[in-house]
């Protein structure tokens, strides 16, 4: 056999760990920046973390930067929004993928294929006239017209329904025996029997919601419906007004925005992965 | 959009395999499923249908800038969409993004899924060690590199001056450009990492085995046997990549460039956004909006056959 170098687990983790390094690269430097005086972050860059961070971050928590509301009120839209987006699309596509499945009902199909249609228009290419839209449903600047134009989801109802399509026939049999009607069978059955599947949905939605950029960005011109990805442009615009570059605040509100989603990922990564690709198995 | 194949591949299974639903309905009742279907169906209709019909027909309208007035106009706002100049340079250099980005993701996803596969330790560790920029929003990557490559204060810039390269994205067009493929590949590659991985462990030991025993090295055994048999991950990924560089990375661009210096990295959203709410020109923004729409049918149709073929291998 030749000799092959990837055989060897000690190059293996050798590149493996530089590979880390460099990904991780960005996030240590955010980190630095974030724990030293804007002072210290002229000329040459510091290559270890200072001890401005806990003050750095208290101040962009509780003040802010000119111009912008504090990031904990960013934070808080954030979450806001992140939560209404999951918590909606959840529920919406549990019960169209219900209705779907134990239901023979007309236009069963036409309904499945108005879903599907959703799964080709993300939020990026149908902004423009859902813009237009929301306007004129008076929902700009407001936490409804936040969440709401982006909780229809196909990705999830086609989820749910094929986890629903598994579920045994004898389970509703059994259950109408019982004498359980279609509500009484949701509750006790299936939504318990979800557990799992509602659990990586979580994840990937509520990743989905914090992370919203552009829709932010174009129905809220009330600074107190910031959120805090989208504040980000504030941010840096703020800071870099100042003679003195403000980047240790700037990196730390870039700090708090991006733990939420990391937290709950790497948290519940179990259910991340098995979200991300159910679909590839 | 990121989460798009999970859809998809039920879809197309369920299609694929024997019925199991049987026909008869579970539940007799004939009103209640509507009241189930009802908020997914106002909010698609509100949302989706409604939007899109109206971007349809404002396609074919030329409206004034502050709404007053509107002409229908044909095919005209397609035409001259198709003749501008700029459109024509945000098709190119979205291209070149998503293939440049793709190709670049795709094969630090590969290496790393290559490197940690058979691993007996810390295999663990180093997923969490390269998932992690998967959960960052492409607008906060944004934030952490151009802050890493700031002409003045960031510490990648300071390098790359030190080894004597002219570095200045903010007046260079193609250092901007290459800046934003290298971050969104850096985004990505967690996702493709991830995918590669149970792409690996798809392929079943046996069949290694019994190159081995035949002697192919393990080279050899990559080439002909596990690279093919990732080719069906590959094409998916290709297209996920590709739907995230052409949706997903306005914010990115949004926080790096603004599509700039001059239009060097403006991609055919970001372009829909300059044209549609800064230009107000609606309906060259509406007839953009359609081109998109297009796009990522096509985009979907090409993922529906691709998972059906790798059904009908397997």
């Amino acid at each position: 056999m030749k000799s092959d170098p990837l055989r060897s687990a000690g190059l293996r983790h050798a590149l493996l760990i530089l590979m880390a390094v460099v990904v991780a690269l960005p996030l240590y430097l955010a980190v630095v920046a974030a724990s030293h005086t804007p002072q210290a972050l002229l000329g040459h860059f510091p290559l270890l973390p200072g001890d401005m961070l806990l003050d750095n971050l208290r101040t962009v928590l509780s003040v802010g930067l000119p111009g912008t509301i504090p990031v904990w009120r960013m934070l808080l839209n954030s979450l806001v929004m992140a939560l209404g987006i999951t918590l909606g699309k959840l529920f919406i596509s549990i019960l169209s993928a219900y209705a779907v499945v134990y239901f023979r009902f007309p236009l069963r199909m036409a309904a499945f294929w108005l879903i599907f249609f959703t799964l080709m228009m993300p939020i990026e290419v149908r902004f423009f006239p859902t813009y237009q839209v929301t306007a004129n449903l008076h929902l700009l600047n407001s936490y409804s017209g936040l969440i709401l134009p982006l909780i229809a989801s196909a990705t999830a109802t086609f989820l749910f329904r094929q986890f629903f399509m598994t579920l045994p026939r004898s389970l509703v049999d059994a259950a109408r025996i019982d004498g359980a009607g279609p509500i009484r069978f949701f509750i006790d059955m299936v939504l318990p029997l979800s557990r799992t599947n509602i659990a990586a949905l979580f994840v990937l939605v509520f990743v989905y919601g914090w992370n919203q950029y552009l829709w932010p960005l174009l129905t809220t011109t009330d600074a107190g419906y910031t959120t805090v990805v989208m504040g980000m442009q504030g941010m840096i615009n703020a800071g870099a007004s100042f003679a003195l570059p403000r980047w240790d605040l700037i990196m730390a509100t870039a700090l708090l925005a991006l733990l939420p989603p990391v937290i709950v990922v790497l948290l519940m990564q179990r259910w991340f992965i098995k979200g991300l690709t159910d679909s590839d198995k | 959009m990121t989460a798009c194949p999970t859809g998809a591949a039920s879809l197309k299974r369920n299609r694929a395999k024997p019925r199991r639903v049987v026909d008869a309905a579970p539940f007799p009742h004939r009103v209640l499923p509507y009241f189930l279907l009802a908020p997914q169906l106002a909010v698609t209709v509100l949302f989706f249908v409604w939007p899109a019909l109206q971007a349809l027909s404002g396609a074919f309208y030329q409206t004034d800038p502050f709404g007053l007035s509107q002409q229908f106009v044909g095919l005209s706002n397609f035409a001259s969409l198709f003749e501008e100049h700029s459109y024509l340079r945000a098709f190119r250099v979205t291209a070149i993004y998503a293939v440049t980005a793709t190709v670049l993701a795709m094969g630090l996803g590969l290496l790393l899924a290559v490197l940690t596969d058979g691993l007996l330790r810390a295999r663990g560790v180093y997923r969490t060690l390269f998932i992690w920029p998967y959960a960052v929003a492409p607008a906060i990557t944004g934030a952490l590199w151009v802050f890493m490559f700031s002409p003045q204060v960031g510490a990648g810039a300071q390098l790359l001056q030190a080894m004597g390269v002219n570095w200045n994205y903010i007046l260079d067009g193609d250092q901007a450009l290459l800046l934003v493929i290298a971050m969104t590949a850096w985004q990505q590659i967690a996702y493709n990492f991830l995918f590669f991985t149970a792409g690996l462990q798809a392929i079943p030991a046996s069949l290694l085995e019994a190159a081995a025993l035949d002697g192919a090295g393990p080279v050899r055994r990559f080439w002909t046997i596990v690279f093919p048999l990732l080719a069906p991950t590959s094409f998916f990924l290709l297209v996920m990549n590709s739907v995230f560089i052409l949706f997903d990375t306005f914010g990115l661009i949004n926080i790096v460039t603004k599509g700039g210096p001059g239009e060097a990295t403006q991609t055919l959203v970001y372009k829909l956004y300059q044209d549609g709410f800064q230009n107000l020109n609606l309906g060259s923004a509406a007839a953009q909006s359609v081109v998109l729409m297009v796009l990522v049918a096509g985009l979907t149709i090409v993922q529906f056959r691709f998972i059906g073929a790798k059904v009908h291998y397997q």
